[in-house]
């Protein structure tokens, strides 16, 4: 919200301070002020100059040299400008002056522009007569200046006079976050209210007293709520011998600081009583309204109706309107019709000044596709005994500013009104919440300025009905904390029973991966969490694939973002694409994110979310590499025992012959592999990218911290070496199995130390070579023992098919 | 004798004189000293000596030994100094040659600020959390004192399944989950993903993360929630950060307010990062609604306490002067790296 200092200081005479005093004291009251700008910035020494004479230029056709008296002097000025006589009063700057913005209107540049004494083709100019736009504004917000050309005063001033005082621009614009409990302070008068309790001065509003002819409402109009659930006051007034004009400048320059072009008189006063009390009002032509009489009811489904900007507006039985006797003429809260459109040769005018009920007018603003000021101000729920205020407060205007009589009377259709809402007053307990200790009667002080009173003789407080965020305890606290000032409040630690901090063992798990993997080389990466429904595709799942029973986001960003991931893939072959095409080298990444798995389709349950530890490279090393990644984290966690790989993994988007299942203690914990050459292609990626996937939640109940120290072995080593010629669907997993099996407890480890296919080798086999160390813990070994296990060893690879060479 | 033995000695002196390699020193030991060497003939010809003279001669045929064995010592000491030294100089290397560095890799910068807020928070006192992303309406609004048609769920931008499960907007839902467990006091930290439906942009992404913060207790007030976070401000940004509390309205806290801190970057002067303002918006705070206690059947009267909520990425692209959200999911190694 927007609107000038000098209409806040209307209803607080004795606020005196700096705009930037008032924004800092603002903000901390609780009046957000996002910033404030002064409407005379850039301009300087700018007075009010009256055209003595004009003569021609003599060497250019456009041009004319003026002597324009500014009051101390008369200086001669060269202009352009095709729309000045003699006798004109015209706004100048001198020499040395500034002014706000170029004569186009275009962007204003940010330290103005320096205005200086200089010669126009040959003869001497002193300055410059300003248009509306030099001036940093428009003909929006002064629609008596001229369309191109200088402006022209058309009010009483006198050469010499401050310029800019004139044209009402000594003033500051301030820009209002106000937050959307506080409906009271979508108004001068709201905002006016908390600036006095802030500065402690007096809150003034406007008396309003309305003068009325002698004719009576009822003769004019009558009403009636068919639907008070959606309205729960509707106030009719009407006044006659409408004269329509300008309004006056106060009131334009007002409404134009508030970023509301001024029209006419009767649209501007509408709209100004709208500013200043947050009530919105609508004006009818009586002449429109059949039978003179207004209905509030809601539409039928499928209704149409053309608003008053012309478009056709599809209804519902949820929206309310306003009818005459046989026709709709208004959108109740959002928008009047076409065909009750005030018009210049308007008569007799109708007011509106009416309570809707907020969601349903933000629902029907929403579904219509139209939100005004007033659905706007509609929509946060007002209160209905603002809505009798404003009327009058209109009806006021319109007769002291000679626009039209006011009918005496006013039709008030009204639900009762809700009670006041009264809260305890505990002091006590204020100071316990927030930790002060502000009296009782500086609490009751606080309160008065904001027209919070206790009750007589009881120790309630009672709420006004404007504040209809004040609903108890809490609320009251607030109130206090604010106007005794937050920064006032001490600052202290919590007391009470200590509590042990901690993190909690999934995410130790999750700290130790981010820990191997970084170690292993990998950065840490972070995908989205929606994807599109096309990944499946690009990373070839079968139709029938359980992973593509996503779940799917009824309102997404797009279909990009539209289904929940089921697999981390597609966000890691994303980032490895990006780094490929941006020709980085050798890039490793991993990811700690969820996938979201269903339980069942449609959602009726939470599903799964499993966060999943993803591995991605490409450029330097293997897929024994990212084996060695995934074996490094698995040891560092405490799953002592040795993985098992299954080739059958049947992941579509991996290389048929380089994937595997990881396997710890005949549970599937995840998979890798080379991705397959298709989806590679898919994802723009023109190299080998191998991928691992951890699944964590099957992870973390198999991972410990505890240690035990085993002792260091104390008895020397016995290393054999084995030699074998083996088929070549033959595991080197599965011949590790059988030598682990079969080596018994004093197998301390086995390493291969040799593959080999090709020209020595038989068709259809590979070399394969292990080093074996054995040890005892207790004692030394002799040969023989080492011996026996060694033949265990070499009859079961032999049962394999195995040949062992010398 | 005695002239026999210095002349031994003076001999073997000049030997080890005229030597000028470790070999020839060695050679010296053998002939003067080893088991057939000059001065062990001279102890082997003892029996020949009257009795009452041997230990005399004895002595003395010990302190020959001792002497040559001094400066032959100090010769071999010499000459292997020497050749260390010779061989030293021959390894010399350039020590401005690339150094053989083990890659590592580098954590996501929003995960390092997550990390050390996580360590401010557990150092207090509190307890990390999680909660479900994907969440019921009643945790992520309804029991945050956001009723069915309240503006704040407009205002929010929420991703929807259906009609009851939605993206959270906000981790504060997993106060309710631990509000519910109904064991106090309470103090947690509760980091994760949140969604709302921001396009993306340089600033916006539909998806972030925030931190939500949750104490209660007896007697907490709010001048402890002003310490608690006077002090993570100056933890997170620096000694001499400065905390400004401003009002402000959240459905589930009351009072309720926004902390500002003072820009790192100037100190308060006012510059581009602060806008000129001199102070920086970080997060949104206050005393936990009594109807969100009363809602989890905690008595509001008993007890009291303060939550806040900080968005992550807003912590992170502060610290690291990150000017563009896009990079954070981009992945790009080279903005990885420098972290």
């Amino acid at each position: 919200m927007n609107s000038a200092l000098s209409w806040i200081k209307a209803y607080v005479p004795e606020l005196e301070c700096t705009d930037q005093e008032y924004c800092d004291a603002m903000t901390l009251s609780g009046t957000k002020v996002e910033g404030f700008e002064r409407l005379d910035k850039n301009l300087d020494k700018i007075v009010v100059g009256q055209i003595n004479s004009i003569e021609r230029h003599p060497d250019a056709d456009k041009l004319i040299i003026c002597q324009v008296n500014v009051g101390s002097e008369v200086v001669q000025i060269v202009t352009g400008a095709p729309n000045v006589q003699v006798g004109d009063l015209v706004p100048v700057v001198l020499d040395g002056g500034k002014v706000a913005g170029g004569h186009d209107g275009g962007a204003l540049p940010e330290n103005g522009i320096a205005i200086k004494a200089d010669k126009l083709r040959g003869i001497d100019s002193y300055g410059m007569m300003c248009s509306i736009e030099e001036l940093g504004s428009d003909r929006n917000m002064y629609p008596e200046a001229p369309e191109n050309g200088i402006y022209i005063f058309h009010k009483e001033v006198k050469p010499g006079d401050d310029a800019i005082e004139a044209l009402g621009l000594r003033d500051t614009v301030f820009e209002y976050e106000i937050t959307s409990n506080r409906v009271d302070c979508y108004s001068i008068l709201g905002i006016a209210r908390e600036a006095a309790a802030t500065f402690q001065k007096l809150f003034v509003p406007p008396v309003v007293t309305v003068k009325e002819n002698a004719e009576k409402v009822e003769d004019y109009i009558s009403v009636k709520v068919e639907d008070p659930d959606l309205c729960s006051r509707y106030c009719a007034r009407v006044c006659t011998n409408i004269k329509i004009g300008p309004s006056p400048e106060w009131m334009q320059r007002r409404l134009a600081a508030s970023g509301i072009r001024p029209i006419n008189n009767l649209v501007d006063i509408t709209n100004y009583v709208m500013e200043e009390y947050g009530q919105p009002m609508h004006a009818f032509d009586l002449d429109t309204i059949k039978g003179h009489q207004i209905i509030v009811r809601r539409a039928k489904d499928g209704d149409e109706f053309m608003t008053l900007d012309g478009q056709m507006r599809k209804l519902d039985s949820e929206v309310l309107m306003i009818c005459d006797a046989e026709k709709e003429i208004g959108i109740a809260g959002i928008m009047g019709g076409e065909n009750s459109k005030i018009t210049d040769q308007v008569k007799t005018v109708v007011f509106e000044s009416a309570t809707f009920k907020g969601v349903n007018i933000r629902k029907s603003a929403k579904r219509i596709g139209l939100r005004t000021d007033a659905s706007g101000k509609f929509e946060k729920g007002l209160d209905p005994a603002n809505a009798r205020a404003a009327i009058d407060r209109a009806c006021q205007l319109m007769q002291e500013l000679g626009c039209g009589e006011v009918v005496s009377g006013t039709v008030d259709v009204c639900e009762p009104l809700k009670e006041a809402v009264k809260i305890p007053f505990e002091p006590e307990r204020i100071n316990a919440l927030l930790g002060t200790d502000v009296s009782a009667e500086e609490m009751l002080e606080i309160f008065e300025k904001l027209e919070i009173l206790k009750e007589e003789g009881t120790n309630l407080l009672v709420m006004p009905s404007f504040r209809q965020d004040l609903l108890g305890f809490a609320d009251i606290a607030e109130e206090v904390a604010r106007f005794y000032g937050y920064d006032k409040i001490p600052v202290t630690l919590p007391q009470g029973s200590a509590t042990a901090g901690k993190l909690p063992y999934k995410l130790l798990i999750e700290e130790k991966a981010r820990d191997i993997a970084e170690y292993c080389g990998f950065s840490q990466g972070m995908c989205y969490s929606f994807e599109s429904p096309k990944v499946f595709d690009k990373l070839l799942l079968d139709a029938d694939d359980p992973l593509r029973d996503a779940i799917v986001i009824s309102n997404p960003l797009g279909e990009d973002f539209s289904v929940m991931r089921t697999i981390s893939l597609n966000g890691m072959l994303t980032s490895l694409s990006t780094n490929f095409n941006r020709r980085n080298k050798d890039v490793r990444l991993y990811e700690l994110g969820n996938v979201y798995r269903p339980h069942a389709l449609p959602l009726t349950e939470l599903p799964d979310e499993r966060m999943q530890l993803t591995f991605g490279m490409y450029g330097e090393g293997d897929f024994y590499t990212m084996k060695g990644a995934v074996e490094e984290f698995v040891e560092e966690v405490g799953m002592k025992k040795a993985l098992q790989y299954d080739p059958k993994a049947g992941k579509n988007y991996l290389h048929p012959g380089r994937q595997a299942n990881i396997i710890y203690n005949d549970t599937v914990i995840g998979h890798l592999g080379e991705v397959h050459p298709m989806v590679c292609t898919n994802y723009s990626i023109k190299t080998k990218v191998y991928v691992a996937v951890l699944d964590l939640p099957s992870i973390v109940p198999m991972t410990s911290f505890d240690r035990k120290y085993a002792g260091i072995a104390k008895y020397p080593a016995v290393t054999r070496d084995i030699s074998m010629v083996v088929p070549k669907e033959i595991l080197a997993g599965d011949i590790e199995k059988t030598i682990r099996q079969r080596g018994g407890k004093i197998l301390e480890s086995l390493s291969l130390f040799d593959i080999y296919e090709g020209d020595q080798i038989k068709a259809g086999y590979k070399s394969i070579a292990y080093s074996l160390v054995f040890r005892d813990m207790t004692k030394t070994l002799d040969d023989n023992e080492v011996n026996a296990a060694m033949k265990k060893i070499l009859n079961g690879l032999e049962s394999m098919n195995i040949e062992l060479r010398a | 004798m005695k002239e026999k033995l210095e002349k031994i000695k003076t001999e073997a002196l000049q030997k080890i004189q005229e030597c000028n390699a470790l070999e020839g020193l060695n050679e010296v030991r053998v002939n003067y000293l080893g088991k057939k060497g000059e001065l062990t003939a001279v102890l082997k010809g003892l029996k020949d000596v009257a009795a009452e003279e041997r230990p005399k001669v004895g002595q003395m045929v010990n302190e020959t030994r001792e002497a040559i064995e001094e400066v032959l010592n100090s010769a071999i000491q010499k000459l292997e100094k020497a050749a260390l030294e010779e061989k030293m100089k021959a390894e010399v290397i350039d020590v401005t040659l690339p150094s053989n560095k083990i890659r590592m890799g580098h954590r996501h910068p929003n995960f390092i600020a997550l990390e050390e807020v996580e360590r401010i928070f557990v150092g207090l006192g509190y307890e990390v959390v999680e909660g479900p992303e994907i969440e019921r309406d009643y945790y992520n609004f309804e029991a945050l004192n956001i009723p069915a048609d309240h503006p704040a769920k407009d205002e929010q931008d929420t991703f929807y399944i259906n009609g009851d499960i939605l993206l959270r907007t906000q981790t504060s839902s997993v106060q309710v989950h631990e509000l519910e467990k109904g064991k106090l006091p309470i103090r947690i930290l509760a980091p994760g993903r949140v969604f709302r439906a921001d396009e993306v942009d340089a600033t916006h992404s539909p998806s972030f993360h925030q931190f939500e913060g949750l104490v209660v207790d007896k007697n907490i007030t709010f001048s402890d929630l002003k310490g608690t976070l006077d002090q993570f401000a100056k933890e997170i940004f620096g000694e001499d950060t400065k905390c400004k509390f401003r009002p402000h309205h959240f459905p589930f806290t009351e009072p309720s307010a926004e902390m500002d801190v003072s820009c790192f970057k100037c100190g308060g002067k006012g510059c581009r990062f602060c806008k000129g303002s001199g102070w920086i918006e970080i997060l949104g705070c206050g005393m936990v609604h009594p109807h969100v206690l009363e809602m989890s059947d905690i008595d509001p009267k008993v007890y009291t306490g303060f939550a806040f909520g900080v968005g992550l990425e807003r912590i992170s692209l502060l610290k690291y002067e990150i000017d563009d959200m896009r990079l954070l999911y981009e992945n790009d190694d080279r903005f990885l790296k420098q972290f």
